[in-house]
């Protein structure tokens, strides 16, 4: 049989010595054990005085980003629905009147965004599939709620603000901005190959 | 008795009432915290720093919980069931010795509330009637699992109260006093009695386990099995009760244990120090209190090692091993007496 770690015994039924009788030996041995990890170092982290050190692709709460002029980048294409495996996402889209050029960046956008997070996994296939750079995960935590409504999470939570803008520049490292350009010059020659 | 010596006994009795109280309080708190140290957690540290708030807020949500009290239950004797079982634990701490005496005025004014000649005797039999709160509590509940709780701690302290007697008759041979005082100061000079009576402490601290229903002997109050046990009915400061009642006999035994065997206040070279009378009292009652710590903290220790014995297994200890260890140990007592010409 495989051996998982080395510290199998072999187990016999046999009677006890008298000094296994006695119990006593046995337990001063359990109790340096236990006394010993009185001295060990805690495992706790005294989470809202003591935030645990998020690695930089730590995968969070959502952000929908605006561009450089503060317009909405998504355009309710429903790739990143599509792409999602735990069908967190829906969203409505709806044409852009004029006169809302400022407020979004292409002719359609999402009347409605919403993420459930209680069905998210914080896969980051949304982030992938998105071809307009606008869902991004974050490594801010999804704060918990007392009811199931509020973890679905809206526009209101979900679009970035014009004056708080949310970083993720962390997420952008060489290889994800390289797979993104990749997956354009993919998608583009499927598209002309298509057009021959 | 004079009139400051009256009234001296009087704040005796408040503050030793008072201590055993605060140090039932905080002990709650020293345990959670030894339970997360032991178990590589950080335990309360919300109320106040390192959570020394805790047992006043636990207290104070004591008191504010609802009050329930079984419509099938036998309501009088459902209160008198904590009320008992508290004035029980909080009757002993009068014949420890806790410091040598003040001087003043000429007078001494001893740091214990009464020297009852009897003190020992005393002691063993206010703990013993100390059951009859939890067997009352256990009974007026109506409940299987009270009841089977009250019936385990009737049993288990009636096993082992055995065993503790006869560990305490070979003290009492050698010391030839029941009070406590007297064998407090018996230990001034030379060894404490834990030399001469090894075996006799070993079967004193397992009792002691045993009578204050501490884990591995937990099994009147255990969880998994029967719920709360005797315990299981009550709700609001009855509960509290109970489970302060606890942590007192805890303090007490463990201040019991340290003064039969560990010298009570005596210390190691007291007397070479060259101390003033009163100031050689406070360091006295500093090391008592020392001492008492140290075996808090081994109650605690142990509760956090040991798992729970099973119901056979705790009689066997206590009619099988412990009683025949204890007869074992009067008899090597008298003839170590008889050899070394001790007998009066």
């Amino acid at each position: 049989m495989m051996q998982l770690t080395n510290r199998s015994m072999q187990v016999a039924k046999k009677e006890l010595t008298f000094m296994e009788r006695l119990y006593f030996p046995a337990i001063i041995k359990g109790m340096i054990i236990t006394l010993s990890h009185l001295f060990k170092r805690k495992a706790t982290i005294k989470y809202p005085d003591q935030v645990r050190e998020l690695s930089a692709v730590y995968r969070g709460q959502h952000v929908l980003k605006r561009d450089e002029a503060g317009a909405e980048r998504c355009t309710a294409c429903g790739l990143c629905a599509v792409a999602c495996p735990a069908e967190a996402i829906t969203m409505e889209s709806a044409e852009r009147k004029k006169g809302e050029e400022s407020l979004y960046r292409e002719e359609k956008y999402a009347k409605i965004y919403e993420i459930n997070m209680l069905r998210c996994i914080f896969c980051g296939l949304c982030e992938e599939a998105c071809p307009k750079e606008a869902i991004f995960l974050t490594d801010r935590i999804v704060p918990s709620s007392f009811t199931r409504g509020e973890e679905v999470f809206g526009k209101d939570k979900l679009v970035e603000g014009i004056d708080l803008r949310v970083d993720v520049t962390k997420r952008q490292t060489q290889e994800v901005l390289s797979f993104k350009t990749d997956k354009k010059h993919y998608h583009n020659q499927t598209f002309l190959d298509k057009k021959k | 008795m004079t009139d400051s010596m009256l009234i001296y006994k009087i704040i005796l009795c408040v503050i030793v009432f008072a201590v055993s109280l605060g140090a039932a309080a905080y002990m709650t708190w020293g345990e959670r915290k030894l339970a997360a140290w032991l178990q590589d957690r950080v335990g309360p540290n919300r109320a106040g720093p390192l959570g020394l708030l805790q047992p006043i807020a636990d207290g104070i949500k004591m008191i504010f919980k609802e009050e329930m009290i079984p419509t099938h239950s036998n309501r009088w004797l459902f209160i008198l069931g904590p009320c008992f079982f508290m004035l029980c634990a909080c009757m002993t701490g009068v014949v420890i010795p806790w410091g040598a005496g003040w001087e003043a005025g000429g007078t001494i004014f001893p740091m214990q509330v009464t020297d009852i000649n009897i003190g020992l005797l005393y002691l063993l039999g206010v703990v013993s009637i100390g059951v009859y709160g939890v067997m009352i509590g256990g009974w007026a509940s109506n409940n299987k699992y009270s009841l089977l709780g009250a019936l385990r701690a009737s049993s288990q302290m009636i096993s082992y109260e055995v065993a503790m007697g006869l560990a305490l008759i070979a003290l009492v041979m050698m010391t030839g006093t029941l009070s406590l005082k007297e064998i407090v100061a018996q230990q001034d000079q030379g060894l404490a009695f834990v030399v001469y009576q090894p075996l006799g402490f070993i079967i004193f601290i397992i009792c002691a386990f045993a009578e204050t229903n501490r884990a591995p002997f937990d099994l009147p109050e255990c969880e998994s099995e029967l719920v709360g046990g005797y315990h299981t009915e009550y709700s609001s400061m009855k509960l509290g009760f109970f489970l302060f009642a606890e942590y007192i006999n805890m303090f007490i035994s463990s201040a019991i244990m340290a003064s039969l065997y560990f010298g009570g206040y005596n210390f190691p070279f007291q007397h070479e120090l060259g101390l003033d009378g009163n100031v050689l009292t406070i360091v006295q009652t500093a090391f008592f209190f020392g001492k008492i710590f140290i075996f808090i903290f081994v109650f605690m220790w142990v509760r956090w090692t040991l798992p729970r014995f099973r119901y056979d297994q705790l009689m066997n200890l206590g009619w099988k091993v412990l009683l025949p260890l204890a007869i074992a140990n009067i008899i090597i007592t008298g003839f170590v007496m008889l050899f070394m010409g001790k007998l009066g």
